[in-house]
């Protein structure tokens, strides 16, 4: 596998195999001394032009677990602001001696275009409203560790909440989809895509007639802008008929559990807080970052060198 | 005693007729066709169609403002490079073409390049913000015929009102680019399952209807004169065709591309293949098609809009809409086979000569008589792009790796050679 871009390229196969790689890293994780030589001599840059706190610390954490050099990309200080074109900055970056770029940016594509003009690997920790395959990455192994579940058939997933601007939510259609699940879709028409009917999806716009029948809860932020936009009238009305409220929590079936990609939009579509969930995920989500993104850099990376050594 | 040209060998395509026959052509002029023509220099047409110069009533040449893509020199050599001996230049120029000054400027760029006619077009709006009209008048008298804000449609309805009814008064067309703006805010691609796959926002088709459809209904209650630029969708064609048959003075383009890619191409994130309007659905693309053989469409338009590879080389969203096209246009629509020779003839020359007024000069039949401005093409030559072969300024082709057929091979300017064997002569 040269590339992590999205779901789609990644394929069932190579899904399967990158959570079946995690558990080698977790139980590394768990070491007293959680690190190992894999990755040493190889460097890993961090291209973050947009904001991220839990996506490119778990990366740096997890190439550092591996003993990669890592190098970080500051927008705000770099070249990118006296006018140096996407194409030259990866191509400078490149000349330094790159084995991987991990790259996060507000447009579609951009993970695409960029691997036309580097000979590293590139990895998408975010493109837009496309792609987050990391993040789905996260949240199949995190299901899988809550339930044991090798497959995810007959398990029903419902994602709420603004299915149209998120990258989360169509990394993990696929991902869920592919691994078995049969997914719903909870939003307002407004803050669905036009047209999914070519989706292996159901919808719903009524979160209470759905509640009740899944097996996995997955809650997306809903950003303030969207108010502006006139994709809900208010922030209030959207979290009455779409927030995780405690009346809501107690319609959820017995076993079924809660997850958000974060950050959580506290009072908006968590109108609870989520340690008052009992099946709630969301810091297992959080904890199976850095040894999912381990797996991530690991295969694309490595060179078959042992996991077992000590650095 | 002037030299003489002689076109040899070449089926000539006029409108009642289609013969076999040389060309001679002195002073600017064609002077006879007939069998066994001798000239002081001849040029070999076996093979090859004879007709009219092409007319483009859509290229951006950037000059003045955004040399850096294109000059008016160089987008007039890819012009007769493309069989193409007008051009009607589009007015988002900076300083825009709203004053007597800039489209002076234009047509003498025009003429000092020497290789096709440069026809600037007037804005609608003064500086194109569709706030206020400009001076339609004035630009009139000195030769406009033709006013749009290409690039921008005009959004305010009664300010569109009042531009076809002053529009009237003056004899000149107005061409509307059909765009609600608040319906295609940050759009990057058309409004589709692909568009939902890759997260993008969408340019819905009804932003071009609608505004096909009030500009239809101003027509008919203004008498004015109308023009259709870039037409992209099925439902615009319909309205169109419905329009033409209530007798209303419309007339329609569509672009090469338009009729040859669909939208499924921006899942490649290369955005060589972003335009506006944006590349639709292969059902679009069968109507446009469709309205090309019943003549609801008038012409094949280029839309020429080059752009700096620095600019291309954004992502999707930032990158901005555009593609080449005068040198390819022909050799896309006979790959595409949509129709007949004659067909693309009248929708390359005789109908948009008519509709940029400039059928005095251009799109006439072939005939003893008439200004030389021709174009001698190789209906069958199937060839590929090679971007930088180009002689635009610009490399933003869609076309790379994709077999064209049809090119041209002679292009004759007043009576001059501008194109030998697909060679510019200047």
């Amino acid at each position: 596998m040269k590339h992590l871009r999205s779901i789609d390229e990644l394929g069932l196969e190579g899904l399967t195999a990158l959570l079946q790689l995690t558990d080698h890293m977790a139980e590394i994780n768990h070491r007293p001394v959680p690190k190992v030589p894999a990755l040493r001599g190889r460097t890993v840059a961090s291209l973050f032009f947009e904001d991220s706190t839990r996506t490119r610390l778990s990366f740096e954490t997890a190439a550092k677990r591996l003993s990669a050099d890592t190098m970080t990309f500051n927008v705000s200080t770099s070249s990118v602001n006296k006018g140096e074109s996407l194409r030259d900055t990866v191509a400078t970056i490149t000349d330094m001696g790159v084995d991987a770029f991990v790259v996060r940016h507000k447009s579609v594509g951009i993970p695409w275009q960029i691997s036309q003009w580097t000979s590293a690997s590139i990895i998408n920790a975010g493109d837009g409203a496309h792609q987050h395959p990391t993040q789905a990455l996260v949240d199949c192994y995190t299901i899988r560790e809550a339930t044991h579940a090798q497959s995810f058939a007959g398990m029903k997933v419902a994602i709420v909440g603004d299915i149209k601007h998120s990258r989360v939510a169509r990394s993990n259609i696929q991902a869920f989809t592919l691994l078995g699940a049969s997914v719903v879709l909870v939003a307002p028409p407004t803050l669905l895509p036009p047209d999914v009917s070519h989706w292996p999806v159901s919808v719903s716009h009524k979160l209470d007639e759905v509640i009740g029948t899944v097996d996995v809860l997955y809650m997306l932020r809903l950003q303030s802008e969207r108010m502006a936009q006139g994709h809900v009238p208010t922030l209030r009305e959207y979290s009455e008929q779409y927030g995780l409220t405690q009346k809501r929590v107690l319609t959820l079936k017995s076993d079924a559990i809660v997850m958000h990609p974060g950050p959580m939009n506290r009072g908006v579509e968590m109108q609870i807080d989520p340690s008052d969930v009992k099946n709630s995920l969301i810091h297992r989500q959080v904890a199976n970052g850095v040894s999912v993104r381990m797996a991530v850099l690991f295969e694309l990376l490595g060179s078959g060198s042992s996991l077992g050594g000590q650095a | 005693m002037s030299k003489s040209l002689v076109i040899k060998g070449g089926t000539i395509i006029n409108r009642k007729s289609q013969e076999v026959a040389d060309v001679k052509i002195e002073n600017g002029c064609v002077v006879e066709v007939g069998k066994n023509l001798k000239g002081d220099t001849q040029l070999d047409a076996s093979g090859c169609i004879v007709s009219s110069g092409f007319v483009d009533l859509h290229a951006h040449l950037r000059e003045p403002g955004k040399e850096e893509a294109e000059t008016i020199e160089t987008g007039s050599r890819a012009g007769a490079l493309g069989g193409y001996t007008a051009l009607v230049a589009m007015p988002n120029t900076d300083p825009p073409q709203d004053s007597v000054a800039v489209i002076d400027f234009v047509r003498e760029q025009g003429k000092r390049a020497g290789l096709v006619d440069v026809v600037p077009s007037g804005c609608i709006t003064l500086g194109r913000q569709g706030e206020s009209l400009a001076p339609m008048a004035e630009l009139a008298h000195a030769g406009v015929t033709f006013f749009t804000d290409d690039g921008n449609g005009v959004q305010d309805a009664a300010l569109m009102r009042r531009a076809l009814e002053y529009a009237r008064g003056l004899g000149v067309t107005l061409a509307q680019h059909c765009e609600v703006a608040e319906l295609t805010k940050g759009a990057v691609m058309n409004e589709c399952s692909c568009c939902t796959d890759l997260g993008l926002p969408g340019w819905p088709a009804i932003a071009e209807e609608l505004m096909v459809f009030r500009d239809i209904e101003l027509v008919r209650i203004t008498g004015a004169s109308m023009h259709f630029l870039h037409l992209s969708t099925k439902r615009s064609v319909e309205l169109v065709r419905a329009a033409k048959r209530d007798g209303l003075p419309i007339t329609a383009e569509v672009t090469p591309h338009h009729l040859s890619l669909t939208q499924e191409l921006l899942a490649s994130y290369n955005p060589v293949f972003k335009v506006n309007p944006p590349l639709r659905s292969i059902e679009d693309i069968q109507a446009l098609k469709a309205g090309l053989l019943d003549g609801t469409i008038d012409a094949i338009a280029t839309d020429h809009a080059p752009h700096p590879r620095r600019d291309k080389e954004m992502s999707l969203d930032l990158a901005p809409p555009g593609m080449l096209g005068l040198e390819t246009a022909l050799g896309v629509v006979l790959a595409e086979g949509a129709c007949e020779l004659r067909d693309v003839v009248a929708l390359m020359s005789w109908n948009p000569a008519k509709i940029a007024r400039v059928d005095a000069e251009h799109g006439r039949d072939v005939v003893a008589g008439v200004n030389a401005n021709l174009c001698v093409f190789d209906p069958q030559l199937t060839w590929s792009v090679d971007p930088e072969r180009l002689a635009s300024k610009s490399i933003n082709t869609p076309y790379i790796g994709r077999t064209l057929r049809g090119r041209v091979r002679h292009t004759i300017f007043k009576g001059t050679p501008t194109v030998i064997d697909g060679q510019a002569q200047k």
